[in-house]
């Protein structure tokens, strides 16, 4: 029986990498065409992400002399941590394999990862706006993981374990957790680090056209074809999973529970409403909102980290709240 | 297993006469030999011990003069081994670099005798059996060490000072480890070690001698506010001298900590354990943030040792800390955490001062703001480097990742804790760590990506070539332990809790690490293949699309328009860290000079423009610059004792002749 549910974990595990991969292009659609009818523009298609991404995946990639290998490996690995990640969160079902557990330190391990290769295209490209954009990535990452640590462990706590599967099917349980002080908290900060995780608004603009102001859009500057179609696709399938994981901390229902067909196709459907119904929700919020000026955004990030600690601090020392 | 004591024994002395003897052109070969074969005998000492050979014996024969100074025991226990493997194997890789690396200097008969003395002082520390041989050990690794330190003195000024700030902070380590040590021998009525453990002070003299001791050994570790020989000693020193002070003689600091803490005053007051914790987040999180914003990579390179020491402090305080808790279990994966990130920085540290070396070698530069385009040029370097870079920052599938993770886990698995002093300190304490290995993700991948990438900033860079076989040996050896670490550490985590903390981690089927008390474990081997299946398709799809549209290359990047210039238009190491200059500004003490020159016809045209740019060590200028003028104006007061007139001499002698006397018949 074992290796009949290895096997199950290894369909649902492919569901949700194919799930990711689906749904990515979908969502930036949805969150573009949000954002251009609440500013009273006609937007473009909700199709129209994928078809970039199809042109830019078949074009030939440009490479410039003096660039290295990093130029080149550097968007598969960033395409190739964000695949990991689809298949390691609990998205479409928890489960745990004893193998390789969706861990809170190695799942953020493997989203550094991708940062990392990120900044280190945008430094390979030898150009003053990708050292720019690597380095403003890099200190925005580095100020966020105090934040992302604390606040998905207090989430942990009433869990009882740094698996995130078990965090979702503990908070599935226990509703009572859900909407506890300790836990609005955490979702605050969470919340916090996702936009700035994933260069939003008000951290990073994702539409911008001026150099000076970029981040994301620095480092990918010198990236062209496939290079920059899997830079795109790695980088927007990043939100897909955080806002998945997101949906499903804060409403932990739906998510199947076995590897049962009906109840894995009712997750699937479950995980879409939850990511498509939370990107339009901040697409329509980052309608209201300017981008914060880049050395104020520590400020940012500190408020959020001040949010996680308060959430750890309150369950450690005011008994009774986190359960 | 006494012929290993003696084999590593005639290796020091046999490779001091031959390095004596061997001309200069084969000096290097024929030092450098011996001294693998040193370093061998001590990697093999250290394994048997740890598979549970039992040492006894005494290094002075009796009779001869250095009897006078006891028995000097070698005795081994199982943390000692562990720590003689760990210090003996970076001395192994670093003589193997060393063969190729070094000439002038470097190769002097004074550098390699040097050498010798320095590896078998490191080896009596982890082995001797009682006080007086470990002080031996002590003072021998100081003297080497700092022998080592001067070598290149005639060629920069700079390495002159480096060495008086190392020569006086590491004689005041000794100083207080030696204080410490006669104040429990005192009590115990013996030097050896575990008489000291059996007679079990307490109340004040249990506290001094903690304190005396804590402050040496934290001083050896280069702990903040302790810290201030590494940056300077680090950096002047020869690189595969800096790898063996880094990698082994730190740890010597660290094994003293624990050495305190687990044997010899084992049951100390909780704030033991509260001051070492706090001392270890401090020096990680101010070691990292240094590290972030220097632009010498061997500078940088020895703040980082402070951070990772820092990581280690914490993880013995954290061990305290439970076990006053009563939570037995989670002291020993914190032990296990200890252990795990020694062995992983004795390997990344190990690996990455020998790149620098190789860097330096190669290009003349270690200031990474000169350097760039190495990649291409030299592959062996830049790949080791990746992984060392990948290491430090605590990134999978590397050694650094396995400890970060272990250490992680003892910090989050207390649970809600009753103690209201361990739940303020706990998240307090996962921030920091938090924090510090975002930083140091910072770092690497400033220092890689500056270093190894884009285009070359000045003609060195140009150069740049890889080095002999030999170095690159070394480098290909350290990086394969690194990653081995990595992907497998289950063995290693079996014997690290076997002499550290029993049952507390163990080896799973595919070689990941387990921890029982927790119920968790880790399989960085499932994670590489996961990485794997994940990447296959990505690369299948690339290829297949490259069928049609294969890569072309061009002459330029695009870079808007700014590529076209100069490869000064890139970033450098120094702007990579300017927004973090920024945000930490009040604990970097940045100092910034801007001259603009105008020509003298007109106010509104510049002639030329001067920046300095400049960032401090706050610790540094507030506590060590304000002490040193204080000593300072004290010596000028203390001159007027001094007129030169003889009678006033006499009239001191005649003064402190009192003073004795009375001392004397009052006591």
């Amino acid at each position: 029986m074992v290796t009949r549910d290895a096997l199950a974990s290894t369909l649902v595990t492919l569901v949700q990498m194919a799930a990711v991969v689906a749904l990515t292009p979908l969502l930036i659609g949805m969150m573009r065409a949000t954002r251009a009818r609440l500013e009273g523009r006609a937007g473009g298609r909700l199709t129209q992400p994928s078809r970039d991404l199809l042109k830019l995946l078949r074009r030939e990639p440009l490479q410039a002399d003096g660039t290295s290998l990093v130029s080149r490996a550097g968007p598969v690995a960033l395409m190739a941590t964000s695949l990991m990640l689809a298949a390691l969160l609990p998205l479409v079902a928890t489960r745990t394999s004893a193998r390789v557990p969706d861990d809170l330190f190695v799942v953020v391990s493997v989203l550094l990862l991708g940062s990392v290769s990120l900044a280190l295209v945008g430094l390979d490209s030898g150009s003053a706006f990708g050292g720019m954009g690597s380095s403003r990535h890099m200190t925005i990452a580095a100020l966020l993981e105090p934040t992302v640590l604390l606040a998905v462990y207090a989430l942990s706590i009433p869990a009882g374990s740094s698996v995130l599967s078990d965090i979702v099917a503990t908070r599935a349980e226990s509703p009572g957790t859900v909407i506890s002080p300790v836990s609005l908290l955490a979702l605050a900060a969470l919340v916090m680090v996702i936009l700035a995780e994933t260069g939003r608004l008000p951290v990073d603009n994702p539409s911008t056209h001026l150099e000076l102001t970029m981040v994301h859009e620095a480092m990918v500057l010198e990236s062209s074809g496939r290079d920059l179609g899997w830079l795109e696709l790695g980088s927007w399938m990043r939100l897909t999973v955080l806002l998945g994981l997101l949906g499903n901390v804060t409403t932990p229902w739906g998510i199947a529970g076995s590897a049962a067909p009906l109840t894995v196709a009712l997750g699937l459907i479950a995980l879409v409403a939850k990511v498509l119904g939370l990107g339009v929700a901040i697409a329509a919020v980052e309608v209201f909102l300017a981008k914060v000026r880049l050395f104020r955004v520590p400020e940012l990030l500190a408020a959020s980290f001040v949010l996680a600690f308060l959430a750890v601090s309150a369950s450690y020392l005011v008994t009774g709240v986190a359960t | 297993m006494s012929p290993l004591v003696w084999a590593a024994v005639t290796a020091a002395a046999g490779g001091s006469v031959v390095s004596w003897l061997a001309p200069a052109p084969r000096r290097s070969l024929a030092a450098g030999i011996v001294a693998v074969l040193q370093a061998t005998a001590g990697v093999a000492l250290g394994v048997a011990v740890l598979g549970g050979a039992r040492v006894d014996m005494a290094l002075a024969p009796r009779g001869t003069a250095l009897a006078a100074l006891g028995r000097l025991t070698v005795q081994p226990t199982a943390l000692g081994a562990l720590f003689l493997v760990v210090m003996s194997a970076v001395a192994l890789v670093a003589a193997v670099f060393a063969i190729g690396y070094v000439r002038g200097p470097s190769d002097s008969r004074t550098a390699w005798t040097s050498w010798f003395v320095f590896v078998a002082g490191l080896q009596l520390v982890a082995v001797a059996g009682d006080a007086v041989s470990f002080l031996l050990g002590w003072e021998l690794m100081a003297l080497g060490s700092t022998a080592l330190v001067f070598t290149e003195h005639a060629a920069r000024t700079a390495v002159r000072s480096a060495g008086l700030w190392y020569a006086a902070m590491t004689h005041l380590s000794f100083l207080l480890v030696l204080s410490g040590m006669a104040v429990l021998a005192g009590h115990a009525g013996s030097v050896d070690l575990d008489a000291i453990a059996a007679a079990r002070p307490g109340g004040h003299t249990a506290t001094l001698a903690w304190l005396l001791l804590a402050t040496g050994f934290l001083t050896k570790a280069g702990a903040v506010p302790l810290h201030v020989w590494l940056p300077r000693a680090h950096p002047e020193a020869p690189s595969h001298v800096s790898a063996v002070m880094s990698g082994a003689m730190v740890k010597a600091g660290v094994y003293g900590l624990l050495l305190v803490s687990l044997r010899l005053l084992p049951a100390g007051p909780r704030w033991w354990a509260v001051a070492l914790l706090v001392v270890g987040l401090v020096s990680a999180a101010y070691g990292i943030l240094q590290a972030s914003v220097t632009s010498d990579l061997k500078r940088l390179l020895a703040y980082s040792t402070t951070e990772n020491v820092g990581l280690m402090i914490t993880t013995i305080g954290l061990a305290d800390l439970y076990r006053a808790a009563d939570r037995d279990d989670l002291a020993q994966v914190a032990l296990v955490a200890t252990g795990l990130l020694v062995v992983s920085h004795a390997a990344f540290k190990t690996l990455l001062f020998l790149v620098a070396g190789s860097v330096l070698h190669a290009t003349g530069e270690r200031d990474l703001d000169r350097l760039g385009g190495l990649g291409p040029r030299m592959p062996v370097t830049s790949v080791t480097f990746a992984v060392g870079a990948l290491a430090a920052a605590a990134l999978p599938v590397t050694s650094g990742f396995v400890a970060e993770w272990v250490l992680l886990q003892a910090l989050v698995r207390g649970g809600a804790p009753s103690d209201p002093v361990l739940a303020a300190l706990l998240p307090a304490a996962m921030g920091v760590v938090a924090l510090t290995a975002g930083l140091a993700l910072l770092t690497f991948a400033k220092a890689f990506g500056i270093g190894c990438l884009a285009r070359p900033r000045s003609d060195g860079a140009t150069a740049a070539h890889e080095g002999s076989r030999w170095m690159g040996g070394a480098l290909v050896a350290a990086a394969a332990v690194v990653v081995g670490l990595g992907i497998a550490p289950g063995p290693l985590s079996r014997s690290l809790a076997s002499a550290l903390a029993p049952g507390a981690a163990s080896a799973s089927p595919l070689g990941g690490v387990s921890l029982p008390g927790l119920g968790i474990g880790l399989d960085p081997l499932g994670l590489t293949l996961l990485a794997l299946g994940c990447a296959a398709p990505v690369l299948g799809a690339a290829a297949w699309w490259a069928r049609r549209a294969p890569r072309r290359r061009v002459e330029l990047g695009w870079g808007c328009g700014g590529a076209r210039v100069s490869p000064r238009m890139q970033y450098t190491a120094t702007s990579y860290a300017e927004p973090l200059v920024r945000v930490f500004g009040q604990a970097l003490d940045p100092r910034r000079e801007l001259e603009v020159e105008h020509y003298d016809e007109s106010r509104h045209l510049i002639h030329g423009i001067r920046y300095r740019h400049e960032v401090g060590d706050p610790v540094e200028s507030g506590l060590y610059a304000r002490g040193l003028r204080g000593v300072a104006a004290l010596g000028e007061r203390a001159r007027s004792l001094q007129n030169g007139s003889i009678q006033r001499y006499l009239g001191y002698s005649f003064g402190a002749l009192l003073v004795v006397l009375l001392v004397v018949s009052a006591w």
